[in-house]
């Protein structure tokens, strides 16, 4: 995720001449897989060998049980929320019998949030909290990359908070949402702000030094031509700047929701957001001879999850940007 | 003093103006609104979020859920987990939660301004007993000498005079004794204080500065004069902090100790109920704001709780291992099925293999068990006195008012009669309502048999050796 650093290849001439064979077929297919072999592997060998108080450290094989038993607790409570919702109609309708001028509504299921619904948590907290953090560091960013004196300016602020924790920022960013963030109805619960807040406050830099520098290092001769051109700065930004950096912004927005992920386990955790860092906070709390194995699940499908935004982004990155022969992974 | 009553009086006569109209325009026929005048009303909350930390006692509210009796009462309840005692209070206040499985301590502490300041009530205590403190093995190894035993067996109720040469020797060598509970308002901080002062050793005042000022400490360490080092854990990380040596023993809530057994890292020395029989545990917390906006909401969920308390006491603890099997759940208590049954089915394993028949560890209902009394209260606020958390010596008539801020039998009552008016539960099973003072007789089974009455706070505090009096500073 890490090997694409902050200056974007936009100048590479490398171009590699592929000349596609079965054996680089084989190899692309079968390396992979014998690195997971070797890997499941050394795990359960591991495993066998660390006994922790709460039983063996779980093996391949305990992973794969708790996963399907994941899976059949999903499907439950799923029989569980059907059961609940033709009773909630029983139940309406009797109070209706009662007292007619009751306005009966169907209420959401009221269980516990399943693995998967925990998962759709995390991924929607992200989401949202990347969106807001690019719509404030883009702008920003290309302010930065325009003028030497803005970027002069906000440099140090850059620096000073680029490298603080999301655990740091959660107590405030808790207090903040509950004083601020006060209404009878709320439409978001404050522990979804403060956990979508957290991932803005940690993933706005990668974005905002990306773009800064990518503006930066615009072609002195497409300058000119604006010059020349004499090009308003509205024009200028959306017809020369943003085409010409928009790879460098891209390789900052992957590089963003690549630590957006990674933050929003930790601040779900303490925010008691119900998505999978929650989970992970309560199989430990449980101390259950499967909690383990559980936990690891939830490490996996983080690990996955991670993997597959990274690779969306790369495709929009792909997309995005006009020198095909760069190469980007 | 008659004009205050005769004010509150009034409000609550316009109070009831305020709901008849209200329930007027809601069924917009005078017929039905006679009748509901009579009857407990509708909700006014009808989805409700409530909070809870994992441990054994927070069944009633899953056995509420699990069983219907919220939605019997037209309420849909999301039950949730909390990170700790501290979270959990956050979000009572700040309105995340509409309520939650509380410390004894935690809305007494809270009205009275030590920690957060904020206006809790409860009108549901959830259980007695419960807890036990539980010592590593080395600790027990070194204690066991000092231990009277008949038949190769130690003899309960282990005292702290046993613990008392470990401590000393600790001391002697200049190591710090290190011990946890939950919260600095839990029950188990002051049980575990109980017992360790009962057997000579000093746990330690709470004192600041700034406390002396305001009457009402803000130190939450506790350290002053200890002989044994208090500190904080949250009660499902007891047994790791233990295991990593951070602490040499802890006082906590049912899994917790008999999962110290199962993991063979310690040995649990005296339950709660040995230290005082049939204590006051958990209560159901909500803030005052919240329980004056929707009144007969709360009453419901006092009605659903009882009768899930009930049900969790029928026939001699019948239903208990089904109780087991809701709490092992992940999504509550979440520990193995064994060690949840271990304290839950009316036994209790000390040392492993030392399993013995304590019927009433975990009391839900009987002994009135649900209702909030006073003198319970007033125990609590003798605790807080005791240590230092209140600075200032108080009057009588004040812990007595604050008992009756806090603890609100009056909605208790009503959810009570209205179980009985629809035959759910006997008046037999509650105390005589129209004549209940709250203050339970002096008891009498504490394990250095001082009697406690809640009538005269300031003459039990003269009854301990350690601790502050009713006029002393520190």
């Amino acid at each position: 995720m890490f090997k694409q650093q902050a200056v974007p290849m936009i100048f590479s001439q490398v171009k590699q001449i592929r000349i596609p064979s079965i054996n680089n077929i084989l190899r692309a297919a079968a390396l992979p897989l014998i690195g997971l072999v070797i890997f499941l592997g050394l795990w359960s060998v591991m495993a066998k060998n660390i006994d922790t108080s709460l039983g063996q450290f779980p093996g391949p094989i305990a992973v794969w049980e708790q996963a399907t038993t994941l899976i059949d607790e999903h499907n439950a409570q799923m029989d569980k929320a059907d059961v609940f919702y033709t009773r909630q109609e029983e139940r309406n309708a009797a109070r209706v019998a009662q007292d007619p001028t009751y306005e009966p509504k169907i209420r959401a299921f009221t269980g516990a949030p399943t693995f998967f619904e925990q998962i759709w948590t995390s991924l929607y907290t992200v989401l949202v909290g990347f969106v807001v953090a690019s719509l404030i560091a883009i702008p920003i960013g290309i302010i930065c990359g325009l003028s030497k004196n803005a970027y002069t300016a906000i440099n140090p602020l850059i620096q000073l908070f680029k490298p603080v924790s999301p655990l740091a920022w959660l107590p405030l960013v808790t207090m903040v949402v509950s004083a601020v963030y006060v209404t009878s109805d709320p439409m978001f619960s404050k522990s979804f702000i403060t956990s979508a807040v957290t991932v803005s406050l940690c993933c706005l830099w990668p974005t905002l030094i990306n773009t800064a520098v990518g503006v930066s290092s615009i072609e002195s001769d497409l300058i000119n031509v604006s010059k020349v051109l004499r090009l308003n700065a509205l024009s200028h930004v959306t017809k020369i700047v943003l085409p010409s950096s928009i790879p460098a912004i891209f390789t900052g927005l992957r590089l963003s929701l690549g630590i957006g992920w990674m933050v929003l386990i930790a601040a779900e955790m303490l925010a008691q957001n119900p998505g999978l860092g929650k989970f992970v906070w309560d199989e430990f709390q449980n101390g259950s001879s499967e909690s383990l194995a559980r936990i690891m699940v939830a490490v996996l499908t983080i690990g996955v999850i991670g993997f597959i935004l990274d690779r969306l982004m790369l495709m929009l990155q792909k997309q995005v940007s006009w020198d095909k022969s760069a190469v980007l992974r | 003093m008659a004009s205050l009553k005769v004010l509150s009086s009034l409000k609550s006569a316009v109070k009831v103006l305020r709901v008849g109209a209200v329930s007027a325009v809601l069924t917009g026929s005078l017929v039905s609104n006679i009748a509901s005048a009579e009857k407990l009303g509708w909700p006014e909350k009808e989805e409700l979020k409530f909070g809870f930390i994992k441990l054994t006692d927070m069944a009633p509210l899953a056995v509420a859920y699990e069983k219907g009796y919220f939605e019997d009462e037209g309420l849909y309840v999301t039950i949730e987990a909390q990170a700790n005692w501290k979270v959990l209070l956050d979000r009572v206040i700040d309105g995340q939660l509409d309520g939650a499985h509380m410390l004894a301590g935690q809305p007494l502490g809270a009205t009275i301004g030590y920690g957060t300041k904020a206006d809790i009530i409860t009108a549901f205590s959830m259980d007695l007993n419960g807890n036990a403190i539980t010592v590593s093995n080395d600790i027990w190894k070194e204690m066991k000498k000092h231990v009277p035993h008949e038949d190769g067996k130690p003899v309960h109720p282990i005292k702290a005079d046993a613990l008392k040469p470990v401590v000393d020797d600790f001391k002697s060598k200049g190591k710090p004794f290190n011990m946890g509970m939950v919260f600095p308002v839990s029950t188990h901080n002051y049980e575990l204080r109980y017992w360790l002062a009962a057997g000579g050793i000093h746990p330690g005042y709470y004192a600041s500065l700034e406390g002396a000022v305001k009457g009402i400490s803000t130190d939450t360490k506790g350290l002053l004069d200890a002989d044994a080092l208090l500190s904080v854990t949250p009660p499902p990380q007891m047994p790791a902090t233990m295991e990593a040596g951070t602490i040499y023993g802890y006082c906590v809530g049912e899994p917790w100790n008999q999962q110290a057994v199962f993991k063979g890292i310690g040995v649990p020395v005296v339950t709660d109920y040995e230290i005082w029989k049939d204590n006051p545990e958990k209560v159901f917390g909500v803030s005052k704001t919240w329980a004056e906006k929707y009144p007969n909401t709360h009453i419901r969920v006092v009605k659903a709780m009882i009768r899930a308390a009930m049900w969790l006491d029928e026939n001699n603890n019948a239903n208990r291992p089904e109780a087991v099997k809701i709490l092992s759940k992940s999504q509550y208590v979440g520990a193995d099925y064994e060690v949840i049954a271990n304290s839950m089915t009316g036994t209790f394993e000390y040392e492993k293999g030392d399993k013995r028949s304590v019927p009433d560890f975990n009391v839900f209902f009987r002994y009135n068990a649900t209702y909030p009394f006073y003198s319970d209260a007033i125990w609590y606020l003798t605790q807080m006195r005791r240590w230092g958390q209140i600075s200032e010596p108080k009057s009588d008539e004040w812990y007595k008012d604050i008992a009756k801020q806090v603890y609100r039998p009056d909605i208790y009552a009503q959810a009570a009669k209205s179980l009985i008016a629809e035959g759910k539960a006997k008046a037999s099973e509650f105390p005589e309502f129209a004549t209940e003072s709250g203050f339970k007789p002096a008891q009498k089974h504490f394990i250095d048999n001082i009697v406690y009455d809640g009538t005269q706070p300031n003459a039990y505090l003269e009854k301990f050796t350690i601790g502050l009096k009713s006029d002393s500073k520190i």
